[in-house]
């Protein structure tokens, strides 16, 4: 099973505030994409646009798995999880009064995790030891690295095809946006994922990508066919740098 | 071994209670049980709701009341005995759950809880105006004959209501430590990041409605028999409905203890009160608690035990 996502003209917005115009992205199976951009030029939209917590006032989200085509404009982010696409939320999300466990098997609701709960339980131990330690701790009283952590891992105990990281880097102190990246792609060769990331750090995130898009006020200013791509464009420095 | 220990204390209070009856033959004391057991299924039907899933509501007087005239109408249209009238009114509120939580469940917070309130005003009114089963005039019933072992009627009523309680407290339970719950407990927390987990929200919220419905339910319909007269101004009572708030807040609202422990000490106090000094004097009694509670101990008194516990293992 190799599932591409692709977004193809999508115009987004809240209320009258429209944020997303004629975005059109795509991930191949096994690639690392990232989405660049500083503050409030639509990278997390986008993200919610996937996951179907905003539904795009137009243009087309769909997935292609072997030769079918699943459309993800009007479903509920329920039902996105289901199709194996996973989310890293903007600002963690956990839930704070929960335990590191709890909030860990939050993440394997779906039918297709139930399965694989205790393998994946022990693989994000693995992956993130303290975590293990901490399984019995309350997430809402670790630090920024650790609840950074269990939101990794709480998007990989659904078992996912497709990961979502929307700014992992968000809060977190630069040794540790570093080794959180580097986990990201660690964790993408060891489970084979496809993974969409939006992020601002962009030394950081250029490190692990193999494509990616600039995106500025909401249209997608460059697309780069590779990292080098990516490091070496002027408009970056002009518009992403403000060099 | 947990589990065990749970079955073993549910089986010895049921005995305890059928004790009770071969020992004790003042009825007073049985009419003070029936009354505690009564709030303890509400305060574990308005936690399923309240407290598991974090949607506060003010309707649960609605679906007791509700419960009640189930069995009013299908006694005095079909004369079906009480196990059935229990079930039937069970079913009832069930699917009220059901359908309200799917009308008001994109409601939250505040929204939500005056929808309730709202809701509860439109079932008084309804059964106020239906005259099949007394309008506003109430309703009187009258008590089946004593059966089985039982050496008054008020006992037999009181066993069936320490079955029913058995009942809710072990569904509770299982609700709580089921996926079930920790779902509920992930909607509570952070709704929209436990949409984003994959957890099934309107699914779950909606299994909330109908389990708290059916408790509800389950709750009211006895109340006819044990009573003997209901009209709607004391089924719908906002008392009611301010207990099974009340309850389960002075409990601890987060496990399935909390309740159960907060209706028995309220409720406990409230008879004690009623009986020696007056029956006004125990809603300003409940208004002090919850107040001591809600600014002094905000999880209830299973939290503070939790909290404490937590300290000594430190």
């Amino acid at each position: 099973m190799a599932s591409r996502l692709v977004a193809s003209h999508v115009e987004a917005g809240y209320g009258s505030v429209r944020v997303l115009h004629d975005v059109s992205v795509n991930v191949n199976a096994g690639e690392t994409v990232v989405l660049l951009g500083s503050n409030g030029n639509g990278k997390s939209t986008l993200i919610k646009c996937i996951t179907g917590i905003v539904q795009p006032t137009s243009g087309e989200i769909y997935l292609e798995r072997d030769g079918a085509r699943i459309d993800l404009v009007g479903k509920s982010p329920q039902e996105v999880v289901d199709l194996g696409i996973a989310l890293v939320p903007e600002g963690r999300r956990l839930f704070p009064k929960l335990t590191v466990e709890e909030n860990l098997l939050l993440g394997a609701f779906r039918m297709g995790a139930r399965s694989k709960i205790d393998s994946n339980l022990a693989f994000v131990f693995e992956a993130f030891p303290p975590l293990r330690e901490r399984r019995n701790q309350l997430a809402g009283n670790m630090s920024g690295g650790e609840q950074q952590m269990v939101a990794v891992a709480r998007a990989l105990m659904s078992d996912p095809e497709i990961l979502l990281v929307d700014e992992p880097s968000v809060g977190l102190a630069p040794i540790l946006v570093s080794r959180m990246i580097a986990k990201i792609k660690e964790l993408k060769d060891q489970r084979h994922l496809t993974v969409l990331m939006a992020e601002q750090n962009f030394n950081q995130a250029i490190k692990i990508a193999d494509r990616g898009y600039i995106i500025v006020h909401g249209q997608i200013e460059f697309e780069g066919g590779s990292a080098a791509d990516l490091r070496d464009n002027d408009m970056i420095k002009q518009y992403y740098l403000g060099l | 071994m947990k589990i065990s220990a749970f079955w073993v204390v549910v089986v010895a209070i049921f005995v305890g209670g059928l004790v009770l009856t071969e020992v004790v033959d003042n009825e007073y004391y049985f009419t003070a049980l029936y009354v505690i057991l009564q709030a303890t299924i509400m305060a574990i039907a308005w936690n399923i709701l309240g407290g598991f899933t974090g949607y506060v509501n003010f309707g649960s007087a609605a679906f007791f009341a509700v419960g009640a005239y189930t069995s009013i109408a299908l006694n005095k249209s079909l004369g079906l005995p009480l196990p059935l009238l229990i079930a039937a009114a069970a079913i009832v509120c069930g699917l009220i759950g059901l359908g309200v939580g799917y009308l008001t469940l994109r409601l939250k917070g505040v929204y939500f809880a005056i929808a309730t309130l709202a809701m509860a005003i439109v079932f008084e009114t309804l059964i106020t105006n239906w005259a099949y089963v007394g309008g506003a005039r109430g309703a009187y019933i009258l008590t089946p004959e004593t059966f089985l072992w039982f050496k008054s009627y008020i006992q037999m009523v009181f066993i069936v209501m320490l079955m029913l309680a058995l009942t809710a407290v072990a569904i509770s339970r299982m609700l709580n430590s089921s996926r079930i719950g920790r779902g509920l407990a992930a909607i509570r927390d952070d709704e929209v990041a436990a949409e984003c987990a994959g957890v099934p929200t309107l699914r779950l919220k909606l299994i909330s409605t109908t389990v708290m419905g059916a408790l509800m339910g389950v709750a009211g319909a006895p109340y006819p028999f044990f009573v003997t007269f209901v009209d709607p101004v004391s089924a719908f009572n906002l008392f009611i409905a301010v207990n099974a708030i009340a309850m389960p807040m002075i409990g601890g609202t987060a496990h399935w203890l909390g309740p159960v422990i907060g209706a028995l000490l309220v409720g406990t106090t409230q008879e004690i009160i009623t009986v020696n000094v007056s029956s006004e004097l125990n809603i300003l009694l409940v208004g002090i608690m919850l107040v001591l509670f809600i600014t002094l101990a905000p999880q209830g008194i299973v939290g503070l035990w939790l909290k404490y516990w937590r300290r000594r293992k430190k």
